[in-house]
Formats: C-alpha cells, structure tokens, sequence
C-alpha cells in the first residue's frame, strides 16, 4: 500500500534532469556572456550573471510551490489564471514600459517583468480547459472558431505591443489543435500557404501562379473519378494567386523596415550589392557575428570563459536571444549538439507522457507544453544559424532572464505536477 | 497518425540542426588559429635591427627613427586660424600645404592614416611632440629605417623592403606592413638581424576597442633583439674598387685565401645604397630595377656567367699534369695558332715557340693548351669519359655549380661534360677536336668573377679553398663550419708549383709585365674573352672581355682576385690593371703605381656600351678609339660619404 502511495506522487526524473541540464548549462553559458572582466563573485548581483543566479534561486522556490498545489487546482482555475493573465497583457498599455520599442514589461523599482511570458502557460491551461470539455467538439467550425479565439486574443495584444516574435510562438498551438481532432485540410491549407508565401516572394506572382496552375492540371488529369468541376480548381488558382500576390503587398508595404530586411536577407532576395553590404552592417550583423562565433568554436571549442568574440562582446544580444552562439564558440561542435539533443529528448519525453495521460485536460496541456518549446527552440536556434529569419525570442531554460525562465519554469511543472497524479484520474 | 506529426516534426528539426552545426563549426571549419581570430588583437613589437660592421670593425649599416606626422581626415578637429598658423609653423609648411595636405589626404581616404609630413628631423619632432595633444586627428608615427654609414656596397649590404603576400603565406612570421631584407647581406642573415618581434594578444571587442590582455598576456612574447654582424668586406677595398669601376661594368671580386673570406665584391654599375631607404625607396627602386640597359641591380660578380677565357688555361695544365698527359719540359710548336691536319682550330699571337709549359702559361699559348686539352680527352677509350673526368677536375675547383654560400644571388657557370655534348651533337658523335675552344676558356665554358677568384684561391692555396662567404662574425654565434673546413681539389699538391711558377712568369715576363707591383709577387693570369651580342637578329662581335685572375703574394697568398671588365678588349688592358692596384691597396695600404691608377680613372667604356644601341656601325678591339675623360673621378671626389649621422639611442 505505502509502494502504491509513493508510485501516486512520483514525478518524472527524467524531464526534471533534462530541465535541469539545461538550466545548468545554460548559466555557464550566460555567465561567460555576460561578465565583464574578473569575475570576483559569484553572487555578485550588479552583473547580469548574478542576477540570473538569483533567478535561478527562485525558480527552485517556484517549483516547490507549483507542486504543492493539487494538480486540480490548474484545471478548475484554468480560467482565471487565463484571465488574469490577460488583464496582464491589456495593462501594459496603461501602465507599461518601453524597452527597445517593445511596450511589454511593467518596471517595478528596479526590476522589470514581461507578462507575456506568463501569458503563454495561461493559454495553454485554457485551451485544455477548453477542448478537455465534454461538450466541445474540434471538428466543429463553432468550437475551432473558439478555441481559436482563446490565442487569438493573447496573440493580438502581444503584436499590439510590438513584440512580433512572441506573437509567432501563439502558431504552436496548431500543433495542439491538430491532435485533438482538427481536420487534415487545415494542415494541408496551412502548409500551401506557407509555400505559396515563400515561392511568390522568391520567384514572383507569376511564376508562383503558373506552378500552381501546373499542379492543378495534373491533380485535374490524374483524378479521373472525383475530378468534380472545373470551377473549383479555378477558384483555387485564382486563391493562390491572390494569396501570393497579398503576401507581396504586404512583405512591401504592410511590414516594418527592418522585418522586411531580415526576409528579404533570409530568401536572399537583395540584388543591389551596395544595399546588400548596408543590409549586412545593420541587419544581418548580429547574424553574420553568431555565425562567425558559432563556426570559431570547431569540434570541441576554445573551452569555458574562452571565447574571443564571447569575451569581447562581438555578439549583440549574446547573454539572451543569442546565447546559443556562445555555446556554439565555446563549446563546440560536442556542446550544441548536446544542447538540441537535450531539446530534442525533452520534447519527445513530454510528448510521451502526455500520450500517457489518462484525462484530457493533462493530455492537452502536456501538448501544449511540447509545442511551445517545440516553436521557441526551432525559431530561436534557426535563427541563431541562419536557418531562418530573425524573430527575437528567447531560448527556453538557456536564455538570460527572470521572466522568460520563470514562464517556461512554470509552463512544465505544472505539467510535471499534472503527469504525476495520472494514477489517481479516472 | 495524429500523434506523429509533433513527433517526427521535432525529430526533424533536431537533425536538420545537428546537421547545419556540424557544416558551420566542423565541415567549413578550420582548427581555430588565434591570428586569424578578428576578436584578437596583435600589437607587434619590433626589436633593434642587428647592425652591420666591416672586417676593421667600421660601422656600415645602422638604424635611424623616422618620425612621420599622420593625419585620420575624419577625426581632425576643426581648429582656429592661430592653431593652424602654430601647426604649419612647428612643420615649417606654409597654410597653404596645409589645406593642400589636408584634401590630399581626404581624397585618399577620411578615415584611414596618411602621412601628413613624412621623415621630421629630430629637432622638429621634439619641439611638435609638446605640442601634439592639441592638434586632434594626427599624430607622429615613428619608424625605425636603415641607416647607411656608407654609399659603397649597394650589392653587398643590400636593403629592406614591405614583405610581399607571398612571403606572408610561406612563412607565419611575417605580416602585412613588415620589413624583410630583399637583398645582399640583409636577405641572407634576414633570421639573425632581424631578431624575433614580440607580441601582445589584447582581446577587443566589436567597437575594436581594447578589452584588456588576452588570457591574462600569458601568450604574449618579448621581443628579442636582432643580433649584430660583423661581414668579411674591407670597406677601404670595396670603396676603391668601386672608384675603380666607375664608368665601366664588370665586377671585382677579392677573397682571402687564407679563409674564404670575401674582401671586397665590386660591380658596376652600382648605386648608392641610401636610395632605396626612405619614401623615395619605391620610385628609385623601380628606375634601378628598371633600367635593362646598365642593369645597375644585377651583380656582375656574382651573377654574370662570362666566358673566362684564358685564366682558364691553368686549369687545363693542372689537370693535364694529374692526368699524365703532359710533362713540364715537354714542348709544343705554335705557328700562330692550332692545326688539325691543315685547318687551324685556334689562332694564336706571335711568341717564342715551341714552348713548354711554362711559357704557354706566361705568354698565354692557345696551341700549347689545345694539345694538352685534346690529350686530357683523348686518354679513354671515348672522348665522352675523358670529357667527364675533366670536368670532375674543373668542378673541384668550384666551377660549373653554385658555392652554396651566403650571399642572397649567384650563378652556377657552366662546365660541360660527356653527356653534355652527347645531348648536343648525339652519343659519341663528337671529338676532342670538335671542342677544343674549352682548352682556351671559350667555347662552352663559363664562370662568375666569384668562381674565378676561388679558383685563384684554391690555385694559390695549392689545392684547396674554402667557400667564399661574406659573414666573418655573428654576436654570440659561431660561423658554421662549411665555411671553416677546407674543400680539396682533385690535383695533387706537387702539380701547382710549376703551374703557380707560370702564373708568377706571367708577370714577369709574359702578358702582364708592364704591371708589375714592385715589392709584391704577383701570380696571374690574362684573359681575353670574345663576345657576340644579337641586333636586330644578326649575330654581331663587340669589343672582347678584359679578364684577370690574379692572387699574392706567391708564398702563402693574402689576396686572390677576379677582375671582369666587359669589353674593356685584352686582359692586361683594363682588368689586369685594375687588379694590381687592389692588390697593392690591400697589401700596402696605399698605391705606388699612380701612373695604373691614373689611367684607370681617366679611361671610359662608356661610348664601348653605346655603340650596340646606336643604330649605327661600328668598329670594335683595336680598330676602336679608347674614350678619355676629363673630369675623371678621384678618392677625393667620391668619398665614401657618411650621409645618414647614426642615431645613438636607436
């Protein structure tokens, strides 16, 4: 009875020791990134590695609180935590504060803190709140509609305060949705239209338009049975075309300087060599520095605390969105693929307890949680690479910050707390 | 079907990562070279150049600081027109240079240094370096150049010059900006003047400002001086040898015997080694480099592979008596030239006959020499084996490969041997007759004044030399020792004395007597060499060589000589002079022999050089007029001048 007891309040070790690699390393690696000259103490609160130790401090008192919660708790006040966070984000545009442009923290004395990345596991308990309900159907247009509206709103006021990147992380509940039963079509429609936006912005309207057409009178010819009329497939060419063609108005007109810079860096779509070069000293710089320290560090790397461009502070950024770059240098080859392998097991890890989970409400939110660090860890390591455009978001459990480790800390022990009462659903 | 797609989407991106890292830090990735590091600054440290001092401990080649005033246009800050008055006044310029200066150097570019007024005297420089906080945007660049205490000994002493990309690939050492000997002694013992420049890492960081010592400077090195170097050249010699060359080309070269060292190495033209110090050093280097008709860079003592003509001859009897074909006493009868049967391969000039061997050296027979080559040749069963052991002899003797020594150029001449005329005419279709001109020092033979005053050595060190080389001491280093052990030759020691017997009649009774040094025995040899050049593509004869080889005294020589005078027409005429008076001014101290000296310096070859760019025709040897000068050049006149006052602290 007593084994059966403890089997009841058991948490998963395994993503407790991934979570906690990565914070581990993750220290070292902004504490290389951020201190300047000797490093006289490590508690030293004046320097941001000190801070992060502080940080770090905390999360530990966070997580005892989070697991002494009954895990009902988060599914009944899913709502309200939804709701308060919110009432967070909304605010922000009376009493927040501008870093950078971006009208996303509240300053409190000296300290500051960013709501969005509270925002994000109060969206993931009300989406699961809201499919795990017995009434809702995700095959539904009402429900998707919904449930749709949940990130919606999150989504809208965080691009309201200027903060894009954290906007695109609100995609990975797609991956949500599409587990628990939205329709196949909408993945399809979802991929075409991320393909249409690349080809028109490549290759042009035309082109874009005459590929299409192309594979439409194949599909025309090879189904012979369910070919159904020829209007449809107008009707979809001429979609396409004005899919396309909106992406390009808006690529030049709709988006900001220096978002349509970073695309037109990432397509490669600058031709002008003068304007290319300008482009690579504003902003392609961070880029083209991460890459280069990145590369610099080989196989094994120059070792901790000993990185130039690290130590000399060549990479804007360094200690928080970038500080994959320090890994890259300082580690090597061995250090980042340890870290995208840890990643990469934490997330299949969560996916496996969640398929584990006996309710629903646990099964979506474990989803949830998967999917949001899925979204941050591609977008933030892709870009550190050059493998897609800059969208300024940060590393989960790596990056320098209160906010954003507190959000992720909380985002996966809640699901922690949820996966080890599964024993007592029924 | 639904559970997967996270999964495998997740599984995906993880491989595309690991994939695109270990194309970016391990396929494009090079193991990581802190100087190619754009993190890492490197702040070089350039030591003292090692100084270089003559055989008498005369100072030769020093260093002088060169104070520059640099301008960064971008970061000038505007001034008043009385700073601007002070300014030009402390660079004795007038406002006008200044603003001329000033767009100049913003046309070349705003934001890179251009020298504002190059080379400030030192006087200038300390009362403008009080000064220069107040002028924003320049500031003095000091430099460290050569400094030549003398205007003799261009091709000896040589020069430095920015290190070519090249150079910088091969060898790490070296980087852009860096001075690297480009010639003579400064190229050849580059490693030991030079020293090693010591550097510092200093992290930077994007706004390539200075961070502090990279790894605490626990890679920083000190700069170790250059060490000085003491060369084997008398300065006197030299400088009088080249008095002597003036309005001539050819070279002088004088060895030690004793040592191998290289007294004095003489070409001419030349040139004052002080042009190519200096911002003038790339517009005079160019004009030197450039001018292909007097060739002034190209040294003729080392590098011009002439035909020795008759010097040659010595070489013949020696190896003529090793090899038993000939005896002293035996004689051979000249009717003013060599026949083979009724065609006369040589001609000859009138003199007794016949005419053993010591008279064929003094009065320089060609029949005597071409009898006693064809039976050198002709003792093996094929003339192509004697070929080969009579080149193994010549070689011995230094000639027909490079001396492998220190100095920065040199040729190897040319001695042919079996296989050489095999490739010429085809195997074994060739004769000793076929090649008699070697016998003489003509046809096929060739050699540097270098290799020729090494043969005097190893003639008048009866058997050996050592390799001639320039450097005599290194602070704190010993001489290797291929230049400290004895090279033999492959004649016996008793075949010279009658062979250095006819040298010595040379200048007692034979082509030479008319110069005679009193009080020194004089061993030498006369040559005359004949020239073809092409123009316009038809074969045309010049004026003959003026050779002379040459060592004294007799007994335990000090001194042996090559003297090269290009179309200065018989040996005595011009080379043969020449060379009496550097023995004399070596071994006496001073000359005795005005009237040689005199008319030396008051005979030109300078219209003999014209004649083949002239365009016209022209007469050649004795049908020639010999050109004299008037306003000839004296010790007085062409001082060895101390140009640049060495600077003590530097």
């Amino acid at each position: 009875m007593l084994r059966e007891n403890q089997r009841h309040f058991k948490f998963d070790w395994i993503t407790i020791i991934l979570f906690l690699l990565l914070l581990g390393f993750g220290y070292l690696n902004i504490l290389s990134a951020s201190h300047v000259g000797e490093i006289t103490s490590y508690f030293d609160t004046s320097q941001l590695y000190g801070k992060h130790l502080v940080f770090i401090g905390l999360t530990a008192l966070l997580i005892v609180l989070i697991l002494s919660f009954e895990a009902k708790f988060y599914e009944q006040f899913a709502s309200i935590l939804y709701l308060i966070a919110m009432l967070a984000l909304i605010g922000l545009f009376i009493f927040g504060k501008d870093v950078n442009g971006a009208r996303s923290w509240y300053g409190i004395g000296s300290m500051t803190i960013q709501p969005s990345e509270f925002a994000k596991f109060a969206t993931a308990l009300a989406v699961a709140k809201y499919i795990s309900d017995l009434q809702t159907n995700m095959t539904t247009v009402k429900d998707q509609l919904r449930v749709a509206a949940i990130i919606f709103i999150p989504a809208l006021l965080i691009l309201l305060q200027n903060d894009a990147g954290s906007t695109i992380v609100y995609l990975a509940f797609f991956f949500v949705f599409y587990r628990e039963g939205l329709q196949q079509v909408y993945l399809v429609i979802a991929l075409s239209l991320i393909i249409l936006a690349v080809l028109g912005l490549k290759f042009g309207v035309l082109i874009t338009a005459i590929v299409v057409a192309v594979i439409l009178t194949c599909v025309y010819f090879f189904r012979k049975k369910k070919r159904g009329s020829i209007l449809q497939y107008i009707v979809v060419l001429m979609v396409s075309i004005a899919f396309s063609y909106g992406v390009k108005v808006f690529y030049e007109h709709g988006l900001k300087a220096h978002q349509q810079n970073r695309i037109s860096l990432w397509l490669r779509l600058e031709k002008d060599p003068a304007k290319l070069e300008r482009m690579k000293k504003v902003e392609a710089y961070n880029l083209i520095q991460s890459e280069q320290a990145i590369s610099s560090g080989g196989v094994s790397g120059k070792g901790f605390l000993q990185g130039t461009r690290t130590t000399g502070k060549f990479v804007p950024e360094q200690h928080t969105d970038y500080i994959f770059s320090t890994v890259g240098e300082e580690w090597g080859f061995l250090g980042t693929s340890f870290v995208v392998i840890i990643f990469v097991l934490l997330i299949v890890r969560i996916l496996y307890l969640a398929e584990g989970q006996k309710s629903q409400f646990s099964r979506v939110y474990g989803y949830g949680v998967a999917s949001i660090l899925f979204v941050h860890f591609t977008i933030n390591i892709g870009m550190v690479m050059g493998l897609i455009p800059t969208v300024g978001i940060p590393l989960p459990f790596f990056s320098y910050g209160g906010s954003g480790l507190w959000g992720f800390t909380i985002l996966l022990f809640i699901f922690v707390k949820l996966d080890s009462n599964k024993i007592n659903e029924w | 079907m639904r559970k997967l797609l996270l999964l495998t989407t997740v599984i995906l991106v993880g491989l595309v990562f690991i994939a695109r890292l270990f194309y970016l830090q391990v396929y494009d990735n090079a193991v990581y070279d802190i100087f190619e590091d754009n993190a890492i600054r490197k702040e070089y440290n350039y030591p003292k150049r090692g100084y270089v001092y003559d055989r008498n401990g005369k100072l030769l080649v020093a260093n002088q600081p060169s104070y520059d005033v640099m301008v960064i246009p971008r970061e000038v800050a505007p001034l008043d027109s009385l700073d601007i008055e002070e300014f030009c006044s402390l660079l004795k310029i007038t406002r006008e240079d200044y603003d001329k200066k000033l767009e100049r150097a913003t046309h070349y570019s705003p934001r890179l240094p251009s020298p504002f007024v190059p080379q400030l005297s030192k006087k200038d420089y300390a009362v403008l370096q009080e000064k220069m906080r107040k002028f924003e945007g320049f500031y003095i660049q000091k430099r460290s150049l050569r400094s030549y205490q003398t205007s003799i000994g261009a091709n000896v002493l040589g020069d430095l010059g920015e290190v070519n990309r090249r150079t910088i690939e091969t060898d790490p050492y070296y980087t852009l900006g860096d001075l690297i000997g480009k010639q003579g002694i400064e190229k050849t013992y580059e490693e030991t003047l030079r020293g090693v420049k010591g550097i510092k890492f200093i992290q930077k960081d994007r706004f390539n400002k200075n961070i502090g010592p990279f790894k605490e400077g626990t890679l920083d090195t000190l700069p170790q001086a250059g060490k000085d170097v003491t060369i084997t050249i008398d300065s006197d010699l030299q400088a009088y040898g080249e008095l002597l060359m003036k309005h001539k080309r050819g070279g002088i070269v004088a060895i030690d015997p004793s040592s191998g060292e290289i007294l004095a190495m003489v070409t001419g033209p030349s040139y004052n080694p002080n042009l190519l110090v200096g911002r003038e050093r790339n517009k005079n280097f160019s004009s030197l480099f450039l001018d292909k008709v007097n060739k002034p860079t190209f040294d003729r003592g080392l590098q011009a592979q002439y035909p020795p003509g008759s010097p040659f001859k010595v070489i013949n009897a020696l190896i003529g008596l090793q090899e038993g074909v000939v005896t002293i006493d035996e004689k051979f009868t000249c009717r003013m030239g060599y026949y083979y049967g009724s065609r006369r391969l040589t001609g000859c000039h009138h003199h007794r006959s016949p005419i053993a061997m010591n008279g064929g050296i003094a009065q320089s027979c060609n029949a005597y020499f071409v009898n006693v080559y064809r039976r050198i040749v002709d003792k093996y069963d094929d003339a192509g084996k004697g070929m080969n052991v009579w080149a193994n002899h010549a070689k011995s003797f230094g000639l027909g490969n490079f001396l492998n020594n220190d100095l920065s150029v040199g040729q190897p001449g040319r001695i042919p041997d079996g296989d050489y005329y095999d490739r010429q005419y085809g195997d074994n279709r060739w004769g000793s007759t076929y090649i008699v001109s070697n016998a003489i020092g003509q046809g096929e033979v060739e050699a540097t004044p270098i290799q020729l005053a090494n043969m005097a050595a190893a003639i008048g060190n009866r058997g050996y030399y050592y390799t001639p080389h320039i450097i005599k001491n290194i602070e704190g280093e010993t001489i290797d020792s291929k230049y400290t052990t004895p090279k033999y030759t492959t004649i016996d020691k008793q075949h010279f004395e009658p062979v250095v017997q006819g040298m010595f009649d040379v200048y007692n009774e034979g082509t030479a007597k008319h110069i005679k040094i009193p009080g020194i025995d004089i061993c030498g040899k006369t040559g005359t060499a004949e020239n073809f050049i092409r123009i316009d593509s038809v074969k045309t004869q010049l004026t003959d060589h003026s050779i002379f080889v040459a060592f004294a005294p007799k007994d335990n020589p000090k001194i042996a000589i090559a003297v090269f005078v290009e179309n200065g027409y018989w040996g005595g005429r011009f080379a043969g002079r020449m060379a009496s008076l550097m023995i004399e001014k070596y071994i006496k101290g001073h000359i005795t022999r005005t009237d040689l000296e005199d008319w030396i310096l008051t005979h030109s070859l300078e219209d003999e050089y014209k004649k083949p760019y002239s365009g016209e025709n022209f007469k050649i040897n004795g049908e020639a007029k010999l050109q004299v000068i008037e306003n000839y050049a004296t010790e007085e006149n062409y001082p060895i001048k101390t140009e640049n006052p060495i600077d003590i602290k530097s």
